[in-house]
């Protein structure tokens, strides 16, 4: 199988473990990447508020690009970069006379053909396969942490419940994990405060932290280069700010998918980490006994 | 026929703001056999009809044709109103001027030229009408009620109290639909089992009502005042006449672990079970599913248990045949079930529940006696949290339209918890509070003003648990969005209220129709509120859509006025338009061939076959015969015929042709 890839900045950068990641698992599920020729920013957290013609723009291009390489589908692993190519993609959607002028801005043909899916939805349809291919169970208690973008507005993402979503939850139980029920799931982690406020972000990410470690998760498992850092790059404001030391790592979806699949922690990147991942021992086994119903 | 009178209506500016009336009126002169034409304003009002009637007289019209608005508008007026000047009404032709030509077009000439040909379609087909008379029907003097509810019993009660006979039909094993299971009702907090339960005696023991329990209308053919139904009674595995509801064989079930549908699985019950003590009927049902005996192959502990020999493990369903005349269909609704919101925690947590569960709490015959308990420990709640519209008026989580009942039944639980545990907490989420109706407003400022319940205007994001509490996460909007957290002991879904299982295929089995989200559809929804499409059946209560019960009573009512008003008739009167086999002179005898390709095709098996016998009784030639009290006057056998024997009355082929080549 073949599917569009769009790594967006952050993948190349602060984030190239997600990318060594996502890069090693669909190796091992037999699903080649095929990025997108000449690829742009998608304008991240600044281009919209500069310029709404501008940060159409370059969303598009990228979609355009995709088009353009015969691509039906883009797979598009950083959440910030999914929500804005799927914004543009739904803008445009039904709007004919705007698709033209974006296309003349960009100098591109643009159809609307291409589809932007996130990685959870990717890895969903190869739920079967990484459960067959499990090399060692994954045997944790995970929270499974999707903040904001990935399923919201429910409208754009068109993708898992807003509120409570599951596919991170079934991808994890498929390799023997066990996600908690928890309270931060879609929370805000303070996105790009990180620079500004990072003493919000200190404060926001803290909650999420405390509650992950106050029920026993070994690992929160994130699909979103910038809630890996808020809760991994600003684990020192978060533990100044709980004044307390959480050890907790932060994985991306795709290492802990890695790891139960047996790739080397090498590959999936897992030395680039700040908080260091170090799982404890794997939770015994759980056998269900087969209630037999008694004859009386 | 050549004498034809053409009238054109204005209907004020409707037509005659786009069709050039008064020159349509001229054109429609030069038509062969038309001796008279006329404009005017609003041919429906008296001065108009009486233009009609007049005109009748001083030309000796032998047909009409009124150019105006729909026929399914004003054709009876009309046709009313050329019988009050001695002219057959089916002489008279309705041609539509108004949707089919000036509301969908601009002014312009080709309009008026469009007009014209709707016209002259319709003197055609006039010119070669044929006097009809209406076709009189007997009626079944006996009413069908489907659904058992309290929308169900009181449709029963009052059609059997005005003298008619009544056969009541419910699918689960008692009598009581929901009402059976709450504990108090808004808004005078009276006992629900208290009022019910006399209303379900007397239905038992109404001398004009024949209650069938465990049974479902699995057919349905016939038309009003003449419905044939098949009804499936299932098999309750008990010889109705021999069970004196006893109940030994209750205790000696061996199969006990089985989710209690009647208390919304709080409790279990037996593989044999009578639903609730005050079931009506008081006789036991096997729940084959779940009994050792069928499951098995042994075990008659039951048999041995009772007294009168009652238990009948070979007995099977039965169909029964009935001729009814009139319908009211009462099935009511269900509520969501909950996964449509998992963020609320339910089937995760046991202590969110939804609102039919806290009335099984709160019900003195419920599982705790009516006490309000929690189910994970069977405490008391000390903190409870109410979340009004779980899934009403929210597409993205559940359904769009307002659930109705929630807001009342809400405040309602509110106020029973703090009258049952004055210490306790309440707490009310809610988007708007819907009060409107008698004394409900009172109701819910009562809830708030004197026992103290807390209701916060915002919706809730997400129930969590932490530390042995449940914490409802949510904002209050009116303090500017601030997000409050409650921690409580026990959380209440006020879940949405929607159509109930199999009602579609029960609407199609009817040919009623349903509205967008499945619930059945009245034929007007101001002025034809419990009717439906077809004519003879009514709808009552929640099954039109979400209601409370004194809303669900009334129109119960009303559709029990009208059975009544039906059933009263000594016959009915149809619409002549069905269709018939022709006949020829001997030896011929019809163009019939006796194929009866028209007999499958009948989608109201009005056809059967007719033996043509010479003087000597010898059978000549077996052609198709249409029964008109069956015919609906669709014409798919006409289309059928091969050899063109039918045709349909007031719609020949001859007339169709006619009005085709007059373009
Ligand atoms: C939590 C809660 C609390 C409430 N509290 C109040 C209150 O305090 N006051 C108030 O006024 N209202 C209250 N209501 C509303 C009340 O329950 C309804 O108004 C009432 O039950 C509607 O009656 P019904 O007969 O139309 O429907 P139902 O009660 O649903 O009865 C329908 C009956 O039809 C039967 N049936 C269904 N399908 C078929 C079929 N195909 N063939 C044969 N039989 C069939 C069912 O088995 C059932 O017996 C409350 C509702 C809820 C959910």
């Amino acid at each position: 199988m073949r599917i569009g890839y769009y790594p967006g900045c952050s993948l190349k950068s602060s984030a190239r473990e997600y990318e060594e990641s996502v890069r090693a698992l669909c190796a091992a599920l037999d699903l080649e990447l095929v990025e997108i020729p000449d690829w742009n920013c998608c304008g991240a957290s600044s281009a919209h508020v500069m310029s709404a013609d501008l940060a159409l723009g370059l969303r598009t291009r990228n979609l355009a690009q995709a088009e353009a390489a015969g691509l039906d589908e883009v797979l598009t692993p950083c959440a910030a970069c999914f929500s804005h190519l799927a914004e543009a993609r739904m803008e445009l959607a039904d709007n004919p006379n705007k698709r033209q002028e974006v296309a003349d801005f960009i100098g591109l043909p643009y159809s609307g053909r291409v589809r932007v899916l996130n990685v959870l939805a990717v890895l969903d349809r190869y739920r079967d396969r990484i459960a067959a291919k499990v090399k060692n169970p994954f045997r944790y208690k995970v929270a499974c942490y999707y903040g904001c973008l990935l399923v919201r507005p429910p409208e754009v993402v068109q993708f898992d419940r807003p509120e409570n979503p599951q596919s991170m939850d079934r991808l994890l139980e498929a390799v023997g994990a066990k996600p908690i029920p928890w309270a931060c799931k879609t929370e805000c982690c303070g996105a790009s405060f990180s620079v500004t406020r990072t003493d919000v972000v200190a404060n926001l990410s803290g909650r999420i932290v405390a509650d992950a470690v106050k029920r026993n998760a070994a690992a929160i498992v994130v699909a979103c280069p910038m809630c890996q850092s808020n809760l991994d790059l600003r684990r020192p404001e978060i533990n100044q700010q709980l004044e307390q030391e959480h050890g907790i790592p932060v994985l991306y979806i795709t290492q802990a998918l890695g790891l139960a699949l047996g790739i080397d922690p090498q590959q999936l990147g897992l030395q680039r980490h700040l908080v260091p991942v170090e799982l404890p021992e794997p939770e015994p086994e759980v056998v269900t006994a087969d209630d037999d119903d008694d004859d009386d | 026929m050549s004498r034809v009178g053409v009238f054109v209506c204005h209907c004020g500016e409707n037509i005659g703001s786009t069709v050039d009336c008064p020159e349509v009126a001229e054109r429609c002169k030069q038509m062969p056999g038309v001796v008279h034409a006329e404009d005017y304003k609003y041919l429906c009002s008296n001065p108009g009809q009486n233009k009609i009637k007049q005109a009748i007289k001083d030309h000796q019209l032998e047909g009409v044709v009124v150019a105006a608005c729909s026929p399914r508008m004003h054709e009876p007026t009309f046709r009313r109103a050329v019988t009050d000047a001695g002219m057959n009404a089916y002489l008279c032709e309705v041609a539509n001027l108004r949707e089919h030509c000036s509301w969908v077009h601009e002014e312009a000439d080709s309009t008026t030229e469009k007009a014209v040909d709707l016209v002259r379609l319709q003197l055609e087909k006039v010119k070669r009408n044929k006097p009809l008379q209406p076709i009189e029907v007997p009626i079944t003097k006996t009413a069908l009620v489907i659904g058992g509810g309290v929308a169900g019993i009181q449709a029963a009660l009052d059609i059997a109290d005005s003298g008619h006979k009544v056969i009541l039909v419910e699918r689960s094993p008692a009598l009581g639909g929901h009402m059976a299971q709450l504990s108090e009702t808004f808004p005078t907090l009276d006992c629900s089992q208290c009022i019910l339960t006399p209303r379900m005696v007397d239905v038992s023991r109404h001398p004009n009502i024949t209650l069938m329990t465990y049974s479902e209308v699995e057919h349905l053919d016939g038309f009003i005042g003449n419905f044939k139904a098949t009804i499936r009674k299932r098999a309750r595995k008990i010889d109705e006449e021999l069970c004196t509801g006893c109940g030994e064989c209750l205790q000696k079930c061996p199969s006990k672990d089985i989710s209690d549908g009647f208390n919304e699985g709080l409790t279990t019950r037996r593989a044999i079970y009578v639903p609730f003590t005050q079931a009506v009927p008081n006789i036991p049902v096997i729940d084959v599913e779940n009994c050792r005996h069928y499951q098995k192959k042994k075990c008659d502990r039951c048999v041995k248990a009772c007294p009168t020999k009652a238990i009948s493990f070979n007995q099977q369903d039965e169909l029964i045949h009935v001729d009814v005349g009139a319908i009211v269909v009462a099935t009511g609704y269900k509520v969501m079930s909950t996964e449509k919101f998992p963020e609320y925690g339910y089937g995760t947590y046991p202590d969110v529940i939804t609102g039919l569960q806290f009335e099984r709490y709160a019900s003195a015959s419920g599982p705790t006696q009516g006490v309000i308990k929690r189910p994970s420990d069977g405490k008391e709640p000390e903190t409870v949290v109410f979340i009004a519209c779980s899934g009403s008026r929210d597409a993205a989580k559940g359904v769009k339209y307002c659930s109705k009942i929630c807001c009342m039944y809400t405040a309602k639980h509110a106020m029973l918890l703090k009258h049952k545990n004055h210490n306790s907490k309440a707490y009310v989420f809610y988007m708007d509070i819907r009060a409107a109706g008698k004394n409900y407003d009172e109701f819910v400022r009562r809830a708030i003003e004197e026992d103290g319940v807390k209701y916060i205007r915002g919706r809730v994001s997400r129930v969590y648990e932490e530390d042995g509490k449940l914490v409802v996460k949510g904002a209050d909007t009116l303090l500017g969005g601030r997000p409050v957290e409650i921690k409580a002991d026990l959380v209440v879904l006020a879940t949405a209220s929607l159509p109930n299982d199999g009602q579609s295929e029960l609407a199609r089995k009817l040919h009623v129709g349903c509205d967008e989200y499945g619930f059945l559809a009245e034929a007007h929804p101001k002025l034809k509120p419990v009717e439906t499409n077809t004519a003879g059946i009514y709808l009552a209560g929640a099954c039109q859509s979400p209601r409370d019960i004194p809303e669900t009573v009334a129109q119960a009512s009303a559709a029990a006025a009208k059975v009544a008003a039906l059933l009263s008739r000594s016959h009915l009167t149809r619409e002549p338009i069905v269709a018939e086999v022709n006949r020829r002179p001997a030896p011929l005898h019809s163009d019939c061939t006796g194929c009866f390709l028209c007999e499958s095709a009948c989608p109201y098996r009005a056809i059967g076959q007719e033996e043509i016998l010479d003087r000597d009784g010898i059978v000549i030639k077996t052609i198709a015969k249409i029964n008109p009290g069956l015919c609906q006057g669709c014409g798919t056998c006409v289309a059928t015929c091969r050899t063109k024997a039918i045709d349909l009355h007031g719609f020949s082929n001859e007339q169709i042709f006619a009005e085709i080549m007059s373009l």
